[in-house]
Order: C-alpha cells, then structure tokens, then sequence
C-alpha cells in the first residue's frame, strides 16, 4: 500500500511548528500504525534527516505512552484501540494520513508528536490514591465486595491514562480521566473512607492545571480506547456535589 | 576475587524470615530522613519498593524512562498473580507454592529466597485490595482465583486480563501518595547511564534527562535497581520497545556480578511473527490455556495444506487433531510450565505439522470451551484478549482457532544478589526482573507480579534498614566529588563516541542483526557449535556497529535514535555473556535447552552434579572474557528430582 502523510514537525517546545509531507510506498496491511512511522522513520535515517519523534513504549494497548490524532480522531479511525493496535488494512490504498500531536494547553509539545503529559500525574497525586502505607493490612477477604460493584469498579480502573478524552474534548477538559479515578473509588468500601476528600482534591487540582469544563459532548467516552463511560463523570459528579454539601471539610480552589 | 555470600538466615526453612526480621538492624525515625536512597525504574518492584521505603522516612528519589511511572512494562502482565491464600480450599499452602516455584524453576533457584516469596505473597494480596485494585470477585462477595501453568491448584488472582496493570496502578497510587506526602521525588523522562562508587560503596548514579539531553548527578546512601529486564536483546520479544538492560549492565561493568545470563523465558503463547517490518511480539496471557486446547494436524499433508491457504483448521475433524501436550503430558495436560510447553511446539513445528503462512504456529483452539461454557463465559473470561487478538491478526478467535507460537518474555538471569537483595556492589541493591531472582530457570505463569511486589514492598524496606543503620553518619556526600565528576565523565564520552561513529546502518538494522544471531543460536535450543558460532558473530557484529552505525540528530535534546542506540551497544555485550554462560552449562534445564543434553523422550536432562550452581560473572574490561564464579545449590527441604508434568 502507498500513503501520503502530512505529519507534524516541531523542534521543541519553544519553536514553531509546520506539517511536512512525506510519501511512503509499498507498506503492508499487516503492518501496525507505528511499525509504518518506523519505517518512515528508518528511510529518514537512511536518507541524514531526523526521524519523526512520537511516543509509544508497550505496543499492544495498555501502557497509555502512544497518542497522535490521527485524521483528525484520537487513536485514529477504529473505537476501543489505542494508536499502536491500529493497523494500516484499516486505510485505503493511496489515502493521505494527518497526523497531530494531542492538543491541549495543558498538554505542552516537547518535540514532533510528543506531549508533556505530567499533568494527569499532579493529579493523581492530589488525591487519586487509597492512603494505606505498607503493610498491618486485614486479610483480602475480610470486607467482601458485590460482584457487580467490584467489576464497575474494575471498568474505571482500566483507564490507561492516555489524555485521549483531553485530546478529543472541544475544552480540553480532564473531566473522563479523573472522574475514572474517583469512580473506582467511590464504588469500594475501602474507597469510601477518603472519598469527600479525594474528589474535592482531584477537581481542583485539575481546574488549577487548566483543563477545561465538561460541557457534556461525550467526545471523550467516544474516542477513549478503553471505552470508559461518561456515566462515571455523572458519579463524579454526585460525589462533589454531595462532598460540597455534606463534607466536614471543604476544599477550595 | 569476588567473595561470594548469599548470608542466608539459619534456621528451618519456614523460620529464616522470621528469624532475619528479628535480629536484623532497624534505623531509627528520626534518622531516617537524614538518609537518601535512590531507587532505578517505577515498575512492580521499583514503585513498591520507592513508596514503601518513602513512608517509613527515608528520602527517595525514584527515575523511569518513561513520561510517567504508572507506564513500566509490568503493566502489560495480564494474566494473575500467585499467593498461597488457599481461599478455594483446594489443598495449597506456603509450602506447596514455595515447592511448585522452585522445581517450576528446575531446582536453579535459592530455597531459602523462594520460601520467603511464598510466605508473603498472602501479604501482596491483602495490600493490594487495601489499595483499592479491583481483583475479580465470586457473586457472594469473595475474591475469585483460577489455575495457572505448573500448578496443580487455582491460587492464581487476577483483574480481567489487566491484573498486572492493576497492581502497577496500585503501587502507582501508593507512589503518588509519597510523592504529595515529599518524602518521595519523581524523575521521568531520565536515563540512568552509570554508578557512582566511593569507596566501595554504592553512592549515586548519573542519568541523562533524555529531554534536553542533559547528564546529572545523583547522591544517595543506597541505590537500587529495578530496571526490569533484558529480553529485548532478541530485538523481538513481547517486552516494550523502551524496556532495556542498559542500567543493570552499567552495573555489571561496575563489578556487580551478573546471575545465570543465560536463563531466558520463551513463552508458549504469543501471536506468531508476519513480517520482517515487525517491532515486537504481541503475549497472549497463558491463562487462555485453562480452557484452550492446543493442537497441531495429525497429519503432514493437512499442515501443508494449511500453510498453503488450501484447508482450514474448522476442516479438520477431532481425529485427525493432535492434541500433542494432553497426549505427552497427560497430568498437567495444556498447562504444563511455559518451557515444557514452548519446546513442545517447536518440536511439533520443525517436525513439519506447523500451521499458518510460515509453519511456525500452532492452534489453540476454544471450540470446546464455548460448547461446554458458552460463548458469554469464554467472553466473560477473555474477552479483551480476543479483542486484541483480532484487531492484529484480523481473525475472530471466536470462530477459528487462534494461532500462536513461543517468544522471547522474560529474563530469569540479572544481578546477582544476596538474601538480602544486596548486590556484589556493597549498597547497590536490585529487585525484580532486575535481579537473577527466584525463579531459577523458569518461571512459573503469574509469579513476576508475585516476586516484584514481594521485593519492593516486603523485602527491600527491611534488609536495606539492616544496611542503612551503620550509614547514619555518613554525611550526605556532594555531587561535585571527583567519583560523580569521573563517572558523568564516562557517560559523556561514551554517547559522544557514539555520535562520533556517523556510519551508514542504522541502529535497528545492527538490533535485528543481533537479535536474528541471538534467536536461532541462544534461543530455544542451544548447542556448542552454535553457543561459539555466535560469539564469534557477535563480536564481530560488535566491532561492525562501533564503525557504521548512524544516528541522526544531536546528542543534546530528545534523540530517540541515540537512546537506542546506547541501549544496544550494551546488548552487543549482554548478547555475548548470555552465550558463554549457555555454552558453560553443560546441561539442560527449564528454558535453556542443550541439545547434547535430553532424555530419550526429548525432555530437559539436568546434571545435578555439575551444575547445582547460579553461574556469576564477573566483567574483566573491554574484549576480555569474563570470569565465572559459582554460588552452590544446597537443597535441604526439598527433594531434588526430575521435573515430570507426565
């Protein structure tokens, strides 16, 4: 198969970027999304110039290192699969691909096609964790847990904390990604014990990085390669509302 | 000469932990945060280990390649991890997971360490749900386990397909609790490159901020290693493409020993190579052989037929299927160990009865299972590796069979280490792929998740206090020393070397290169005229690489091409070692495979006589071969026999 791909070029955060144009020919429909950048990328060092910098570590869709807007969609043209579970027999034979760095303020360009994704980090360290240090522990099954709560549960947490859901959101708001966190959570007794805290923490954290406000497009739901529900945003937000009211402490801003 | 001693406990055997807790030295609260440790990589091991060792009030300061730590590859582990819980009743205990682990392992493997990994994996278990990661659960409320490879009992606990993605986020969670809390500092995007050793002792490590291209200095009062490991020395393997061995080898060439090289994992079960444009090779969690059949046509002209496109596996009738592990291993059937079962598909394969495009794949085949359970349960179970499945292959397992064949997943060699995970580098310590570790010569399914978490959270905070307590006044030593300044200095001249080459082959071309020398003469079956063929390639390749690689670019700011390139430059050695260790083991057990050495029924043929030993290598500088030492096997609580799974 023979593309045409526009990708985008930036030396560092500090410069200006452009698309540049590269013509790529006799690719196999096997082949994954990155192995054809890789490819591009060994005729470029072939040929003295610098290949393409992006992102990517475990290629089978679970460590959330892999990004690009692909023709303008996060991970591309296929639902529930992140960028390196994309293959090149999901395009047409001479189809010219875009290909973007995720867009967020939040999400600065280091170089080429990567992002400083930090700020998912900052929030989690707000509050997106159980305080429980090592050890002095009940055993495992000492609080038993509905089945369907602990599999709602294991729904949110299967987040891979990619930034699709910033990325496709018109706000870039984080909205998806922490309300995946404080959903997990939320649905666990041992969850329950921090959660007014928590979801106050992570929220305002996430409003101080500058993330946008959720204005209820879904866009997120629909690009997220884990495909994490917006109903989860929902309980997000019963639990802020219901800390705000009913919480001993109030966390502001 | 390097003085070997692995200080293990006195004692029974089921006191030795106990026994070292007891008598152990401690460090006192308020001495703690006088003292600075300094951990390498955030993955299982590494954040457990970071955060842990944060909340009792040491300073830490914790680096991974990676943007963030929440992505090291023990994220990718899917299937479970083991503790001795015996929730289902079905006859397991400590001692019976400590059994299966060490002769899983070929009896290559430290008793003493193995027991002590048995006896707190209950404890791994119960931290994790404190934690908040959400294992599979039975309808009453209870946690739900299954069986895995090499066990005769279900003590296997997992999250859907995601378990080690959801241990790694739950150490995550307790690493970000510590990094808010300040006793914890995180460094991403930062490269270790060397050790720092003053006066014997472990002090510090430089890394390059692989952003800006900047070297660094680091001062701890310890450093540990959590690296992972380095299969990627076969350039395919089911590793991530950033995973490498390049921290635990700088080591190496600090005068850590490095622990049976050679001791690598295949695992039976990925989805087989299509292309020579392929970067790696996609694991299908071994527990789709609880309920998946692997076989193989009976006959040779069906396999020609299939490799040719003419017949389908559906075409088939049960007749004419081989079934050839039930057939071989009637006991343990489709879950025997992943050596036992790898070399078993191999030999169905170079036999002739392959299936698909290349004759190198066999089926593994759920027809039976969704006629006996339905589609919604085998769904239920694994449908999110179905799923993954057919977006790379573009075939609905559901349907057909899945193919698959062995890769290269898991190194059991690393860093020698001690009882106390202490390595030959007094205050450098490692933990989990990192270190050679208790899995011996195999590894049992569900068991990395098990050691890593073992060593960060419940090893490593209490044997390095036993170190730590006399480095109370030993003050916090400035950066600008002349071991800092010698060892930035190292690590500069090496990557400008590197730069320096401005050859004509890229450094993916010399990788493949490697990894095709590594693959067919220190892969799955090894043989002396290979083991010193391949040496002699290696070095060769070597020398070739010095010359001509090209990497673009500038070696300040983010240069992907020369990360790469540094990583391999130290596999071109790390490739040799694991050949000399191969060809000094004049035996075969678990994963590595002698061919002078096996039964008459083609199965591993151990010499217990000759190589009760974890090989230990020593770095004897550059072109040199490097000196072996031995750490003796002394087995007292189990009985050293030949492994059966008949």
């Amino acid at each position: 198969m023979n593309f045409t791909l526009k990708i985008w070029r930036q030396k560092d955060a500090k410069s200006k970027g452009k698309f540049e144009k590269y013509s790529i020919s006799d690719i196999s429909p096997d082949c994954s999304f990155l192995e054809m950048l890789d490819i591009l990328n060994e005729q470029l060092v072939a040929r003295g110039e610098e290949p393409v910098a992006f992102d990517h570590d475990c290629r089978e869709g679970i460590c959330g290192t892999c990004s690009l807007y692909i023709n303008g969609r996060p991970h591309g043209p296929d639902d529930a699969i992140t960028t390196c579970q994309v293959h090149m027999r999901r395009f047409k034979d001479g189809d010219t691909i875009v290909i973007e760095p995720w867009r967020a303020k939040p999400f600065s360009v280091i170089k080429d096609l990567i992002v400083n994704r930090n700020a998912f980090d900052k929030i989690i360290q707000a509050g997106g964790f159980i305080s429980v240090d090592t050890g002095g522990i009940p055993d495992a099954n000492a609080i038993p847990i509905r089945k369907e709560k602990a599999d709602q549960s294991m729904d949110a947490a299967s987040c891979i904390g990619c930034g699709a859901c910033v990325a496709a959101c018109k706000n870039a708001s984080a909205m998806l990604f922490v309300a995946a966190k404080v959903s997990q959570f939320a649905l666990l007794p041992q969850g329950r014990i921090e959660a007014k805290e928590r979801v106050q923490k992570m929220v305002a954290k996430m409003d101080e990085l500058g993330f946008g406000n959720c204005t209820n497009t879904y866009a997120c739901e629909a690009e997220c390669p884990k495909e994490i529900s917006v109903e989860h945003i929902a309980r997000m937000n019963r639990e802020f509302f219901g800390a705000k009211v009913g919480g001993r402490k109030n966390i502001k801003k | 000469m390097t003085k070997l001693n692995s200080k293990i406990p006195e004692g029974h055997i089921s006191e030795k932990w106990t026994h070292y807790r007891s008598n152990q030295n401690l460090v006192n609260p308020a001495n703690k945060r006088k003292l600075d440790i300094i951990v390498v990589g955030t993955g299982l091991a590494g954040a457990s280990a970071a955060a842990s060792l944060g909340e009792l009030g040491f300073n830490v300061k914790v680096f991974c390649i990676q943007d963030s730590p929440r992505r090291a590859h023990s994220i990718a582990a899917q299937g479970g991890i083991n503790a001795a819980k015996n929730y289902p009743n079905d006859g397991d205990s400590i001692f019976r997971l400590f059994y299966d682990t060490v002769k899983g392992g070929d009896y290559r493997a430290r008793e003493a360490n193995v027991y002590r990994l048995a006896e707190v994996s209950n404890s791994i278990i119960d931290q994790c749900v404190a934690q908040g990661v959400p294992f599979a659960r039975e309808y009453g409320g209870l946690l739900d386990n299954r069986s895995f490879g090499g066990a005769l009992v279900s003590r296997t606990f997992y999250a859907r397909g995601q378990t080690g993605q959801q241990l790694l986020l739950g150490a995550y969670g307790a690493l970000s609790k510590e990094v808010a809390h300040g006793s914890v500092e995180m460094y991403t995007r930062e490269e270790m490159q060397e050790l720092v050793i003053i006066d014997g002792r472990a002090r510090g490590i430089i890394t390059r901020d692989n952003v800006t291209g900047e070297l660094k200095r680091y001062f701890g009062h310890a450093v540990v290693l959590a690296s992972g490991g380095y299969g990627n020395v076969f350039f395919l393997s089911t590793n991530a493409m950033n995973s490498n061995g390049s921290a635990a080898f700088r080591c190496y060439k600090q005068g850590a020993l490095f622990g049976n090289p050679c001791f690598t994992q295949i695992h039976p079960t990925c989805i087989p190579v299509h292309g020579d444009y392929q970067s790696k090779l996609t694991l299908m969690s071994e527990s789709l052989r609880n309920d998946g059949r692997i076989w193989v046509p009976k006959k040779k002209e069906d396999a020609q037929k299939i490799q040719k496109g003419e017949l389908k596996p559906t075409e088939i009738d049960e007749e004419d299927r081989d079934y050839y592990l039930e057939r071989r291993y009637p006991a343990f059937g489709n879950l025997v160990p992943r050596d036992v079962a790898s070399r078993a598909a191999k030999e169905r394969c170079d036999a002739g009865f392959g299936v698909g495009p290349t004759g190198l794949a066999v089926y593994l085949d759920f027809e039976d299972a969704i006629k006996r359970l339905g589609r919604d349960v085998i769904e239920a179970r694994y449908g999110n590796l179905f799923q993954m499945y057919e977006k790379i292959v573009d075939e609905n397992p559901y349907e057909t069979p899945m193919m698959i064949y062995p890769a290269v997943h898991y190194t059991m060699g690393g860093l020698w280490v001690d009882y106390e995970l202490q390595t030959t580098i007094t205050g450098l310590f490692s933990a989990g792929e990192a270190n050679f570790s208790d899995h011996g010569a195999n590894r049992l399914g569900a068991s990395a998740l098990m050691q890593g978490l073992s060593d960060g959270y419940f090893v490593l905070p209490y044997t390095m206090q036993n170190y730590l307590a006399d480095q109370i006044k030993v003050p916090r030593i400035s950066t600008d020393e002349n071991a800092f300044e010698e060892a930035e200095k190292r690590a500069r001249e090496r990557l400008e070397k590197l730069m320096a080459v401005k050859g004509s082959q890229s450094t993916d071309d010399f990788h493949k290169k490697l990894g095709l020398i590594m693959w067919e003469n220190v892969g799955m079956d090894r043989n002396k005229e290979d083991l010193t063929k391949a040496i002699e390639q290696i070095r060769n390749l070597r020398e070739e690489f010095w010359k001509d690689v090209k990497i673009p670019g500038e070696i300040d700011g983010l240069n992907p091409e020369l990360e790469k390139a540094a990583r391999l430059a130290d596999y071109l050695e790390l490739g040799e070692l694991m050949a000399h260790d191969a060809l000094q083991r004049e035996e075969s057990c678990g994963g590595h495979f002698r061919e002078e050495h096996q039964t008459d029924e083609g199965e591993a043929l151990r010499d217990d006589k000759k190589f009760s030993f974890v090989s230990c290598w020593e770095y004897k500088g550059e072109g040199e071969k490097p000196e072996m030492h031995k750490e003796d096997l002394n087995f007292e609580f189990v009985e050293v026999k030949q492994r059966s799974y008949k």
